[in-house]
């Protein structure tokens, strides 16, 4: 008769170290995925202040950039969406069931290119803040 | 250049059987000089295994916990072999599944050093140390590392595994040819020796029990790309993977596809049975 028990780290997150490519691309997606439906919120309710009168629109997001946490807040938005865009086209591809055996490399390939896109958003994002 | 050519050829030439034979010897013997040496380092060295024992029907043993075993190595050795000798030398009540020894029953599978593997085909010399060997994650234990197999096999009959073509041959013996691209196609999906390595790796199948799996999956494949069944049958085979709890499920995390000791794509397998099942819905009205 076989029991059912908790095997402690075995089945956990524990192991992420153990993690293959293939699974952190999808830890990586889902949580950049829900960074974003998140983000949406904060778009909409910034972008709801137009409704009220363009002035308030102004006012509003010019005190937004004058915070330097928002301009971090906006690289990490592009890092997450850049990511996000990247893998979805990866597996765009993986559906077509084009190049899955070189799927890790794919993988690297979108992270990569995302931290030289985050790179050379810098300046854009942090003239003039710092 | 040409008289060089010549004179190579010439020393080639003037060698005799003799020293050929010699000099392929003392190639021969420098390589198993190498082997001894190899061997008697490693005649030295143990590796200390760490392995997971539990057995519900014996007091005292109900906690599953871990045993250190001391293992002398010698080149060659598998995980299955280190198991078997410390079964033999030390423990006979230590438990777990193995037959061929060849990668061909499936039924040592194993969660080694954190990764699903069949202990007859891993190299024990390749492995970090200590071994770490522990059951299948994601299925019931039964005793040490033996664990509860029904629900893997409950879901490769759910795909109906067997090829049912629509008309037979008409001599009793007669062959059912198939062509050469269509045995290419569904090839390497026939290697599958039902471990329930990449069942007990997928994450997808860990949360969901009624997902049929990449190997069940994987032995849909092969019959539903089979171009000798009839398109009735083709059809009921997309039903059943098409379901809700069918190809739908996976979500391309690789792992299964990571840890097949047989190399098998299953990832590609259950993406091109996607494809299919789009296909066969496709409706342009």
């Amino acid at each position: 008769m076989s029991q059912s028990y908790d095997r402690g780290t075995v089945e956990s997150f524990g192991r992420w170290l153990e993690f293959k490519p293939g699974m952190w691309a999808w830890i990586l997606h889902k949580l950049t995925g829900w960074i974003l439906v998140g983000y949406l919120f904060t778009h909409i309710a910034v972008l709801s202040t137009a409704t009220q009168s363009p002035g308030m629109y102004t006012s509003t997001l010019q005190g937004l950039e004058e915070l330097l946490i928002v301009r971090f807040l906006e690289i990490g938005l592009l890092t997450v969406a850049v990511f996000h865009i990247l893998n979805g086209i990866r597996l765009l591809f993986v559906d077509l069931g084009l190049g899955l055996g070189r799927q890790d490399v794919s993988f690297y390939v979108s992270l990569i290119m995302t931290a030289l896109i985050t790179l050379a958003s810098l300046p854009t994002f942090l003239g003039g803040a710092l | 250049m040409s008289t060089e050519i010549q004179q190579e050829t010439e020393t080639a030439d003037e060698q005799t059987p003799e020293q050929i034979r010699e000099e392929v010897a003392a190639d021969l013997s420098e390589k198993r000089r190498e082997q001894i040496k190899e061997d008697l380092n490693s005649a030295e060295k143990t590796i200390q295994l760490e392995v997971f024992r539990y057995d519900p029907e014996i007091e005292g043993k109900e906690e599953p916990r871990f045993d250190s075993f001391k293992v002398p190595y010698h080149r060659g050795m598998t995980v299955l072999d280190a198991l078997i000798y410390a079964r033999d030398k030390y423990d006979s009540s230590l438990t777990f599944r193995h037959s061929c020894r060849q990668a061909v029953c499936g039924s040592d599978a194993l969660f080694v050093n954190g990764q699903q593997r069949l202990g007859c085909k891993t190299q024990m010399g390749e492995l970090e140390h200590p071994v770490r060997i522990e059951p299948l994650p994601h299925q019931d234990v039964v005793k040490d590392l033996v664990v509860d197999m029904e629900h893997f096999y409950d879901q490769m009959e759910a795909v109906e595994p067997f090829f049912d073509p629509d008309d037979l041959p008409d001599g009793e013996l007669e062959e059912q040819r198939q062509t050469p691209e269509n045995r290419e196609k569904v090839k390497l999906s026939t290697r599958c020796i039902w471990c329930g390595a990449c069942m007990s790796s997928c994450n997808i199948a860990a949360g969901d029990n009624e997902y049929l799996g990449p190997a069940a999956i994987n032995k849909a494949y092969r019959f539903a790309m089979d171009e000798r069944e009839g398109s009735d049958r083709k059809q009921e085979r997309l039903r059943i993977i098409e379901q809700e709890h069918g190809v739908w499920r996976c979500q391309t995390q690789f792992s299964c596809t990571e840890v097949c000791p047989k190399d098998i794509p299953l990832t590609e397998h259950i993406q091109a049975l996607k494809r299919e099942s789009i296909k066969n819905n496709l409706k342009f009205w």
